[in-house]
């Protein structure tokens, strides 16, 4: 009977077939919005196609985004945070920063908008009618693209979002914070292709858009092979070069989350 | 609530390769940490069973208070180990489901030990005399006790296959989520909550909870079956 | 290690005295059997000779050697059974000796021939009836072939038939060269086995003689007692 269960291990260990340990594709660092809004499964496809590299992306924060990449764990970035980019770059960590796309932030609340966000042009004065108003407001607070955009915006309208009457930080990426904003009736700033993807709206919607501080630019960084020499720098760059080339931005402007375009190519 | 279900049930009906997919690596991950970590647990539970050393006690409550041990916690320390700038970068395995079988194999040794440890040590109380007199050493009666235990001990791997299953924080950290390599049904379920697809989401967890039912389901029939054959 | 020489010997724990002063001597031959009302201190006499339990005083000579090693087995009230076949029950007893497998192997097929398991050799042990446990316990007790061997109530629990076999096995044990150190409240077993008997009462050794001397005439009030106290259950027409 021993033996019996000496064999049961060993088929168990068999069956269960050790992973490879080999890592043989290009590992993209990037962040929730452009995962979570169905770029990658789209852009992907057609890189490999074009390539045959293989792709994994990894989607968190912007922040984690760029410490993976600092820590030598990614061959290349897709981010937005324009000014912890230029620090990563300015460092030594990555080079050649390129513009890949724009997508555009929005500001969602209450379908009742008790804040009369509605009637505004600019996200500053939404920010302080919603502070004004005494509305909820939940903020990233992840120290992502998205939640440096904020505190921008914020900074912008003269107001210490963290003594605004309603202000609460998930600490979450955009969908566990759009779940929050939509669980207590709240405001939040989006960027649109999550927001676009984002199927458990209850009863908010779109408030504002359309003003150029919620611009969102992403910017496409390989890792610097100087720094880690184990990175794919070749695959890293091909990546980069087919985003900017006229093949990768036309697939950029192509895609549509929840039928409408949400990603808008400005590689120069 | 019942129209969400409702949708669930309907994404269940047309299981597609990738579900399947993500099954399979959900399966392939926790079994391999299992079969690791009850190749570690086993002989560790059972070792500090017929063991009588100084610091023996401290040893006991400290492997007992790592089965609480928060997942994410093991996800951060796994990673800061793996990744290129921590001590075994050199291997390239963060992001990868052997990253993945590392995590969860840490999360599941202390657990496996602890209820190893409680099961053999009842059997050593009744054996000890008849042991010492026939002049095993500690590693020999520790492996018999074991062999004596083993449907007991299967208390222990279900408790670990649970664990590992269940668990979400470290895989995510460690295995990165990504689509088609290493993304499980934890991570799937907490990555289709986040983008507010709460059927799918619960479709993922029934499945979840199927797998590891029909796992505790086999494991009961062996056990069953084990009673009867051998008493 | 024989003559065995035991003085003095006592056991106490938390005060309370189990063995109090046992002086013995203990030749290399034959069964010694132990009787004496619950309670004596058979059990802790064993134990101690075992060295299963720290004797609080006095003094074990094993013929001027330390306690063997490997030459001595016991078999216990309630044998351990463990959840493995029959054969690997016993064959696990030899693995601290310095044997090859092979002859592990011979030596385990050679005592479940003789205690009549080897039929049930791949069967599993936890499903053995009582009387098969105990041949089971003193099989795994003489693969190692012991000098000196403890059997505590081998046949406390077993039916006469049981009974009979395990004595039979005890013989041929003895036959084989090994010492018997036995406890039994059966006096009828006593009768059948014994060489010489001890008598232990209140935690001192009452009488040391020849079984035949024993039973004829009983030397210390205690004995006397305990003989007559036993004897109508063992022959209950005999008032």
């Amino acid at each position: 009977m021993a033996s019996a269960f000496r064999t049961l291990i060993a088929a168990l260990l068999l069956a269960a077939g050790l992973p490879a340990l080999a890592q043989d594709a290009l590992v993209v660092a990037s962040t929730t919005s452009t995962e979570q809004s169905g770029l990658f499964s789209w852009l992907l496809p057609k890189f490999e196609a074009a390539t045959g590299i293989r792709v994994r992306v990894v989607a968190v924060g912007t922040g984690q985004a760029i410490d993976i990449g600092r820590r030598g764990d990614a061959d290349v970035l897709l981010v937005h945070d324009r000014a912890a980019e230029d620090k990563f770059v300015a460092d030594g960590w990555g080079i050649a920063r390129r513009d890949v796309m724009v997508n555009d932030f929005v500001v969602v609340g209450p379908r009742d908008d008790p804040a009369g966000v509605r009637s505004v042009r600019g996200a500053a004065q939404a920010l302080q009618r919603i502070d004004a108003a005494r509305q909820g407001f939940v903020s990233r607070g992840d120290k992502s693209g998205t939640h440096a955009a904020e505190l921008r915006l914020w900074k912008e309208a003269g107001i210490d979002p963290k003594r605004s009457p309603g202000y609460k930080e998930a600490g979450a990426g955009m969908g566990p914070t759009l779940n929050l904003a939509a669980a207590i009736n709240a405001y939040t700033v989006a960027d649109r292709a999550t927001w676009a993807a984002f199927k458990n709206r209850q009863q908010l919607d779109l408030v504002l858009a359309g003003d150029p501080a919620l611009f969102n630019p992403y910017g496409v960084i390989p890792v610097n092979p100087a720094r880690h020499p184990h990175v794919k720098k070749e695959a890293a760059e091909r990546f980069a070069q087919w985003l900017t080339s006229p093949a990768g931005q036309e697939a950029i402007a192509a895609f549509r989350a929840d039928g409408q375009p949400v990603f808008f190519p400005n590689a120069r | 609530m019942g129209h969400t279900l409702g949708e669930a049930f309907a994404l269940l009906a047309s299981l597609d390769s990738r579900l399947l997919q993500v099954v399979g690596l959900s399966l392939r991950v926790s079994l391999s940490a299992l079969a690791l970590g009850t190749l570690l647990g086993l002989p560790l539970g059972a070792w500090l069973a017929v063991s009588r050393f100084r610091g023996r006690g401290a040893a006991i409550v400290a492997i007992n208070a790592l089965m609480g041990l928060p997942s994410v916690v093991v996800g951060v320390l796994v990673y800061l180990l793996l990744s290129r700038s921590g001590p075994f970068g050199g291997f390239g395995l963060l992001f990868s489901p052997a990253a993945m079988v590392a995590a969860q194999t840490v999360l599941v040794v202390p657990l496996i030990a602890a209820v190893s440890r409680q099961i053999v040590e009842e059997a050593w109380r009744d054996y000890a005399p008849e042991l010492s007199l026939i002049g095993l050493s500690r590693w020999q009666s520790a492996f018999l006790l074991l062999a004596d235990c083993r449907f007991a001990l299967s208390v222990a791997t279900l408790a670990g296959l649970g664990r590992a299953m269940s668990e979400v924080g470290a895989v995510m950290i460690v295995g990165g989520n990504i689509d088609g390599y290493t993304r499980v049904m934890t991570t799937a379920i907490a990555l289709e909550t986040s983008k507010g697809d709460l059927a799918l989401a619960i479709a993922l967890g029934l499945v979840l909870m199927a797998v590891i039912l029909a796992l505790n389901a086999a494991a009961y029939g062996l056990r069953a079956w084990a009673g009867r054959r051998y008493g | 290690m024989f003559p065995l020489r035991i003085a003095g010997l006592a056991f106490a724990p938390n005060g309370k005295a189990v063995l109090d002063g046992v002086d013995l001597e203990l030749s290399g031959e034959g069964i010694t059997v132990v009787l004496g009302p619950n309670g004596a201190g058979k059990t802790v006499l064993l134990r101690l000779l075992a060295g299963l339990l720290p004797a609080g005083r006095g003094r074990l000579d094993w013929g001027g050697a330390a306690l063997p090693s490997g030459r001595l087995a016991m078999v216990f009230q309630q044998p351990m059974v463990l959840r493995l076949s029959v054969w690997a029950n016993v064959e696990f007893a030899l693995r601290p000796q310095a044997l090859s497998p092979a002859e592990r192997r011979r030596r385990t097929a050679r005592v479940l021939e003789r205690v009549g398991l080897a039929e049930r050799s791949r069967d599993s042990a936890r499903l053995l009836s009582g009387g098969e446990r105990q041949r089971l316990a003193l099989a795994r007790a003489w693969a190692v072939a012991p000098r000196l061997l403890l059997l505590d109530e081998p046949t406390a629990s077993l039916d006469p038939g049981a009974t009979e076999a395990v004595e039979r096995i005890v013989r041929e044990i003895r036959t084989d060269g090994a010492k018997i150190l036995m406890t039994t409240h059966n006096l009828g077993q006593a009768t059948r086995l014994a060489d010489d008997i001890v008598f232990l009462a209140a935690g001192r050794v009452q009488e040391h003689g020849p079984a035949n001397a024993f039973f004829a005439r009983p030397q210390s009030a205690a004995a006397r007692a305990y003989l007559q106290g036993e004897l109508p259950w063992r022959l209950p027409f005999a008032r």
